[in-house]
């Protein structure tokens, strides 16, 4: 993979070695396969050399230009969903060794030190599978319509800036508005289960990355004026009740966001939303589906 | 303004979410067509910031003309001159629309926009989110495209590629894309159709791009007839941490935040970094060029990168890298400054870089070439062109509306083919022979909503009812004919080298980095040529390893492949055809810029019957600014 600019010799520049890893040798990469909906899952095993700085990324394209199984059988090329690369996109998320995360991220030198070290490749476990390790999270973005993540502005014209906001909420807003939608938090979430059906989504649970979302819109003086219509969402089914508090979230998540802190506060802005309403009864203005969102 | 009038837009990056955003508002329905789901687009990745003059830096002398000028001058007088000076003039505004639409900018301590010094300017005038600028910018329209999408006036087609434009008698009249789930292949009815298709990263294999920047959809509408301006203008940026699968850029914020590039000044001297007193450490771009230090533009902090370590083998531990060194500034303010790219670092190097210094080298970063775009001059036009603006002069102009383009203009950022524009990376325009730091956001942005309102008045005009079906079904068979001859090679028993299509882009990528980036030459890249021209003659006998008819990778990334050759002919030929050296297309056998010939810009044309690309020199708007030398005060 030498594909350094005009240098000669080419340098195959990999980031230093940290640990006792040796390039050249061997990893097994056995990886969970389904052709697609409603077919049978079965397990592949693909032996690929790793160069220093390897990731499950650079791996999956050794495997796909030369598919062959450990057993010799050519086998069709691994699917699976990847973009940036480098942490920001969100694409590439499956469950490594167990464990759920990005793909690219995933250093080899870290996770199998040794030659002939094993890595297990499986799809995220809360989403319909498309095909091998790429599944379908439409379901996530569905809930941010639902919850209408968004600063209502009132056009694209001129209108001067925005609201003039301390570098401590900068920061805080900032923070939570990181979230790349990768799944990592529903999928290791005990209270979010696979649910193929779009027609159930309006009932079933948001999961962490949108309550955390709504809290930052709720937070923004413009967006804050949808917070009636968000945290009616969230008193409902697949709000904020459906949460378990097994905080698996905040232990996946790979930007580090406060999720659970996130889940407090819309928690506790949910109970204060519905004590509102039984003492200042008056509807929701933004609750029909074509509110000026 | 309701209309039945529907206009495409394929991409759904920043310039094709706010080009939807824009339509939307104005009533007409858009549909949108992405690879990935447009929150997974390419410009998350964008770090540093988005340019703009602003009342700070506006207080100091700077101007939007500052700005226009500064552009044109870091793009070697390349750009056609229009239309720069009205994305500068359009600049402040687009920050304020970013910042009420709830973009979390850096803020002051007294709770203004806070703002950072970039590549190019004596200015402060990039404003930023942390160094993730791009993924929060593109959050911003992703969330208003998805409450227009809510509200039903923005159809997505997700995981959907556009494949083809559908063009009658030069007139696009919609598009033929493939679901990549089901493999359906079907058409679309439009009245106008938008690319904003991005760059073209993957022709070089690894570069800073993401997997989907293969340049394929730009492509396929340069050889359904588009022309492709300014190929060879690819930029290679100087910091990137090399990998196994990308390039990881290293934002110039780095050096825009202080960061300081060196090497040992003595060869090959094996100490580590903290070892070597500052005495005996080379800090080669503050010494050559003193006024602009580490923030000199892309292509020439690149070169010196390149010649410190390949010419002169002074590369730390005598590899190809150098040191971005910030571990002299405070570490809590690296982490609010620049917290995304240091993150980035410390995962995929395993060292933290606020205290040892980061070793970077160049990697293809961005094309500044794209489909060849027209424009309609706004009312600024002086008798003739004036010199250089003096920096923190008055500005000889103020910076209202309609002075650069016209707005509203139907033919603003539009193709030679009628209808068909290009929004973004995709558009050639603006950037001339090499793009300046956190302009790039601030094209794709403006694209969006100052072209975006051309795209309006164009379809009130247009009437594309009335194309026949029967010419949409011809594109589709097209289509399905292509796919089916490429799966119809899995049963020819077992796939070689020769044929295997991951093998050519990879070779493709080895020889376009070879040839074609840094440094050029005729003898090099006539040898590009010949190596195109084999790959392109082994693509005709690819075998691909996958006939399934469901959710089938290996047809879509060996389709790009294709494409990505005929753009990697394009680029060499664009090559050899500019025998001078013009901001990133440097030439080693003509070091020297030649304004009387090639003060053009070199166009790209594809002809469908035998498949050859050919390349010619047309004319630019340069009617603002005379060029001058472009040296940036470089030492002797």
């Amino acid at each position: 993979m030498a594909t350094h600019l005009n240098a000669t010799p080419p340098p195959d520049a990999a980031p230093p070695s940290r640990g006792p890893a040796t390039p050249g040798r061997t990893v097994n990469f056995k990886v969970r396969r389904c052709d697609g909906p409603g077919k049978p899952g079965r397990w592949e095993t693909f032996a690929v050399t790793v160069e220093r700085g390897s990731n499950v990324i650079s791996c999956l394209q050794q495997i796909a230009a030369n598919p062959v199984t450990v057993e010799g059988t050519r086998t069709t090329p691994v699917v699976w969903d990847s973009g940036c690369l480098e942490e920001v996109c969100g694409a590439c998320t499956m469950v490594i060794n167990g464990k759920v995360r990005q793909s690219c991220s995933c250093l080899i030198d870290n996770y199998a030190p040794g030659e002939g070290d094993t890595i297990t490749l499986e799809p995220m476990q809360k989403f319909p599978v498309v095909r091998d390790l790429w599944v379908d999270r439409s379901r996530m973005f569905s809930a941010l319509r639902r919850l209408k993540t968004w600063v209502p502005i009132d056009g694209t014209y001129s209108q001067g800036a925005g609201p003039k906001e301390t570098p401590d909420d900068q920061e805080i807003r900032y923070k939570l508005s990181e979230c790349m939608t990768c799944g990592c938090c529903v999928d290791a979430c005990p209270q979010f289960l696979l649910e193929p059906d779009p027609a159930r989504w309006e009932t079933s649970f948001v999961g962490a990355h949108a309550v955390s979302l709504a809290r930052l819109f709720n937070e923004h003086p413009t967006g804050r004026t949808l917070a009636p219509h968000r945290l009616e969402v969230l008193s409902g089914h697949g709000g904020i009740n459906d949460c378990g508090n097994a905080q698996n979230c905040v232990k996946v998540c790979p930007k580090h966001i406060p999720l659970t802190e996130s889940i407090g506060q819309i928690g506790r802005a949910v109970t204060v939303h519905q004590i509102k309403k039984i003492f200042f009864a008056r509807p929701d203005p933004h609750a029909a589906a074509k509110g000026p969102g | 303004m309701a209309t039945d009038k529907r206009v495409i837009v394929v991409g759904g990056g920043l310039a094709g979410l706010a080009a939807a955003v824009r339509l939307a508002e104005a009533g007409t329905p858009v549909d949108m067509f992405s690879l990935v789901p447009v929150k997974r687009s390419h410009s998350v990745c964008a770090q540093g910031g988005i340019n703009a003059c602003n009342e700070v830096a506006r207080q100091q002398g700077y101007s939007e003309y500052e700005h226009f000028d500064e552009t044109v001058y870091g793009g070697d007088f390349l750009a056609d001159q229009h239309p720069v000076l009205e994305m500068a003039n359009w600049a402040p505004r687009i920050i304020d629309l970013l910042d009420r639409m709830g973009v979390p900018f850096n803020r002051t301590s007294e709770g203004y926009r806070d703002l950072r010094l970039f590549g190019g300017s004596l200015f402060k005038r990039t404003h930023f989110s942390g160094a993730t600028t791009g993924q929060q910018l593109l959050y911003a329209l992703d969330e208003q495209t998805r409450r227009y999408e809510t509200e039903g006036k923005v159809s997505k087609y997700e995981f959907w590629e556009f494949l083809w434009p559908v063009v009658e008698n030069n007139r696009v009249v919609g598009i033929v894309a493939q679901d990549l789930r089901t493999m359906q292949v079907r058409s679309f009815r439009a009245a106008a159709v938008v690319m904003a298709t991005g760059g073209c990263g993957l022709v070089y294999g690894k570069s800073t791009n993401s997997i989907i920047c293969t340049g394929a959809a730009n492509s396929r509408a340069f050889q359904a007839g588009a022309w492709y301006g300014n190929p060879e203008m690819i930029q290679v940026h100087p910091t990137a941490i090399p990998g196994a699968d990308k390039l990881r850029l290293m934002s110039e914020s780095a050096r825009g935040e202080g960061g300081r590039v060196w090497v040992p000044r003595k060869k090959g001297d094996a100490r580590a970094a903290k070892d070597i007193p500052e005495a005996q450490r080379y800090y080669f771009l503050e010494e050559r060029y003193p006024a602009y230090g580490n923030i000199v533009p892309r292509d020439i902090a690149t070169r010196e990168i390149f010649a410190v370590c390949v010419n002169d083998g002074m590369g730390v531990n005598g590899e190809n890298s150098v040191y971005l060194d910030l571990t002299h500034k405070d570490p809590d303010y690296l982490t609010r400054k620049l917290g995304g790219i240091l993150d980035i670092y410390q995962k995929f190097v395993g060292v933290d870089p606020r205290f040892e210094p980061m070793k970077i080298f160049p990697a293809v970063h961005y094309s500044m070439g794209g489909l060849w775009t027209t424009f309609t001059k706004g009312s600024y036009n002086p008798a003739g062109p004036i010199p250089k603006h003096k920096s923190g002069s008055p500005a000889p102009i103020g910076s209202a509306i309609g002075q650069g383009m016209q707005p509203g203009a139907p033919n603003n950022a539009m193709t030679n083919v009628e209808g068909l524009y290009a929004f973004g990376e995709a558009n050639f325009g603006y950037h001339g022979a090499n793009r300046l730091g956190a302009n790039a956001l601030l094209s794709c942005i403006f694209d969006g909503l100052f072209c975006g309102q051309s795209v309006q008045t164009y379809i009130k005009i247009a009437d594309t009812s009335a194309a026949p079906q029967s010419l949409f079904d011809a594109v589709v068979r097209q289509e399905e004919s292509k796919a089916a001859a490429f799966t119809s090679t899995v049963s020819k028993g077992q796939p070689t080298p020769e044929n295997n299509p991951y093998q050519i882009h990879k070779e493709l990528g080895v020889e376009m980095t070879a040839a074609c980036t840094v440094v050029k030459s005729e003898p090099r890249l006539r040898q590009a040529q010949v190596k195109v021209d084999e790959l392109r003659d082994r693509f005709a006998r690819v075998q691909l390893g996958d006939a399934a008819t469901w959710t089938n990778q290996t047809l879509a990334y060996t389709r790009a492949v294709g494409d990505m050759l005929v753009l990697a002919d394009a680029i060499v030929k664009g090559s050899l055809q500019r025998k001078e050296s013009r901001g990133a297309h440097y030439r080693t056998d003509h070091p020297d810029r030649n304004d009387a010939e090639f003060m053009k810009a070199t166009v790209a044309k594809f002809n469908p019957a035998d498949r050859s690309v050919s390349v010619g020199l047309m004319d630019i708007d340069a009617s603002l600014i005379e060029p001058t030398a472009r040296t940036y005060g470089k030492k002797p």
